[in-house]
């Protein structure tokens, strides 16, 4: 699978509380979810952020609550994946599980800025960043957790396997 | 090699002789446990792929905590796909209101945890049992869903980082300020994808109470879990709630850690975390007067009898500042009883609190106390990220019950010690 998309950017530390407020959580419909995403953070999100772009965080992203309604609402909004220097467990698991493709690579954060093109290979494990030109290796997932993307998410892998 | 605590357990429930950090196994589950905000996305999961029937009828636990007595026309809906669910497929461990407690309070004190247990719960704050001696750990929705429907859990075996907690703690020094002291010295990623395994001499000065309050934020660290070593008191706490076999596991002589930290708990003094992190942290004799609104003493991290006993201590014979809202929301219903038996409730309406029934409120800025623009709380609950209590811009310092009940007296951020003086 390819991603292509421009880039939003983010700090460390990026909790599931400003990705989706918890006086939001009285609903689990994706695209009630989508239209508050980001907002304690940067009320400019659900505003910009368009089809395909692809969210670029610091270190401990999705850090807090194990509200899965935080990739959720990231997946919904448009976001085809996440590139971070590090995922807090929870998140990482939840983004696996709903199939939000999310990719470690710190080198790649360094370099990457706001709005800047990119193209993430997850078959090859590669980022293409198209604005300063550079091409970054990322590791690859485990082919046990390779098995639960390819099905779609947790759900289709266990249906898949029954 | 040999292995730590928590290794053993998930080789035990992996059905394998040992395993090693970085495996990818799949472990059979003791207990699945959701609330009303995550269970109801769990149950579309499951109902998706056309499940039947549940793994196990006991092995599942509903908690609706969060937005309970439900706040809204929406969180009353989510509870009731959760209530049906329950009937329908014969959920023994369904608690309605009137039964209901903070989850994590809750299930350990109904011995629905034991120690060598494996518990997943779709809520970060589910490692609070490895106060037990069990591994327990959060995780989304979905992963409730997969569990419910074949008992088993993918999981990745994690590296362990050890805490030799040793020496007496002082007075007004609590599993609160313990664990909050550990975030300030290794970040709120220092244990990211690791275990914190709790051992030491000083463990026979911490209450069940306090262990639970330790356990419950090793998320806080990033941790998979935070386990503590089985000792008499542990044994003591199951015996008189658990009639479920248990078994004790402790860790080898030989088990590697990627770090070994001791901790020398008489030196600690009360500690809080500034917003918005919970590594952000001052002993309270660091800072100078910070003037606060509301108080909020409860949740899974400090809404136990201890915490209730503590708060009482501080606020007996005094009245809670003008300028402050003080909540007091003990954490499930037994620890509400044993308030009112030990006359904590005149102590604290005598003293102008407000007492709530059980529920995670305030928190997660559910309900039952809101923050408003620029309003600044003193909490023992265990986030204080931006907007996490109410409005963006309102803050959330987190505290011991003694630093939160003295602060409602002054007004201010204060140790228990100023008002004993």
């Amino acid at each position: 699978m390819n991603y292509i998309g421009n880039v939003i950017k983010y700090g460390d530390n990026i909790d599931t509380d400003v990705i989706i407020p918890a006086r939001y959580l009285n609903t689990s419909d994706p695209k009630e979810l989508a239209k508050h995403c980001m907002e304690d953070i940067d009320k400019s999100f659900v505003t910009r952020v368009k089809d395909g772009d692809i969210l670029v965080g610091g270190f401990n992203f999705g850090c807090g609550s194990s509200r899965e309604h935080a990739p959720i609402a990231i997946k919904a909004s448009g976001i085809s994946c996440v590139i971070a220097k590090s995922f807090a467990r929870i998140f990482y698991r939840n983004s696996i599980n709903i199939g939000l493709p999310i990719i470690e690579c710190p080198e790649c954060v360094d370099e990457t800025n706001e709005g800047d093109k990119l193209k993430v290979d997850l078959e090859n494990g590669t980022i293409i960043n198209y604005s300063n030109g550079k091409t970054y290796k990322t590791t690859a997932f485990p082919e046990f957790i390779q098995d639960i993307i390819k099905s779609g998410g947790l759900m289709n892998h266990i249906k898949s396997k029954k | 090699m040999g292995m730590t605590m928590t290794q053993k357990i998930l080789a035990k429930s992996s059905g394998q002789k040992s395993v090693t950090p970085g495996m990818l196994i799949s472990a059979k589950v003791d207990m699945v446990l959701g609330n009303d905000i995550t269970a109801p996305v769990a149950i579309k999961e499951f109902e998706k792929i056309g499940a039947e029937n549940v793994f196990d009828t006991e092995k599942i636990a509903l908690v609706p905590d969060h937005f309970t007595p439900n706040k809204d026309i929406k969180s009353a809906e989510q509870v009731k796909l959760m209530r049906n669910f329950a009937r329908k497929m014969g959920i023994k461990h369904f608690f309605e209101i009137g039964q209901m407690g903070v989850e994590h309070a809750l299930l350990p004190e109904l011995g629905l945890v034991t120690a060598g247990d494996l518990v997943i719960g779709a809520d970060s704050h589910t490692c609070t049992y490895g106060a037990l001696g069990a591994f327990s750990t959060g995780v989304g929705s979905t992963d409730m869903a997969a569990a419910m429907v074949t008992g088993e859990v993918w999981l990745k075996v994690p590296e362990a980082i050890k805490f030799n907690l040793i020496g007496k703690p002082g007075e007004w020094v609590s599993g609160k300020d313990i664990i909050l002291h550990i975030i300030g010295l290794i970040g709120v990623d220092g244990a990211l994808y690791k275990s914190m395994e709790f051992t030491g001499d000083g463990l026979e000065f911490l209450t069940m109470d306090d262990r639970f309050t330790i356990a419950n934020m090793a998320i806080e660290a990033g941790a998979k879990n935070g386990i503590f070593e089985v000792d008499d008191e542990t044994l003591k706490y199951i015996a008189e709630r658990s009639s479920k076999p248990y078994e004790v596991f402790t860790a080898d002589s030989d088990a590697e850690y990627v770090n070994e930290m001791t901790i020398d708990i008489s030196k600690l003094k009360p500690t809080v975390a500034l917003p918005h992190l919970p590594e952000n942290t001052r002993t309270v004799d660091e800072l100078d007067d910070i003037p606060i609104d509301q108080v909020v003493i409860g949740s899974c991290t400090n809404g136990r009898i201890e915490d209730m006993r503590i708060a009482a201590k501080v606020l007996a014979g005094r009245k809670v500042h003008k300028n402050v809202r003080c909540i007091i929301i003990p954490a499930t219903q037994n620890v509400w009883k044993q308030c009112m038996k030990e006359g904590l409730f005149d102590i604290f309406i005598d003293a102008g609190c407000a007492v709530s029934t059980p529920t995670c409120g305030p928190c997660l800025g559910g309900h039952m106390g809101i923050l408003a623009e620029g309003e600044r709380a003193v909490s023992t609950t265990n986030r204080n990220f931006v907007g996490r209590m109410g409005h963006v811009k309102s803050e959330v310092y987190l505290a011991s019950p003694a630093v939160a009940a003295a602060s409602a007296v002054t007004g201010k951020i204060s140790s228990p010690e100023s008002l004993m003086d």
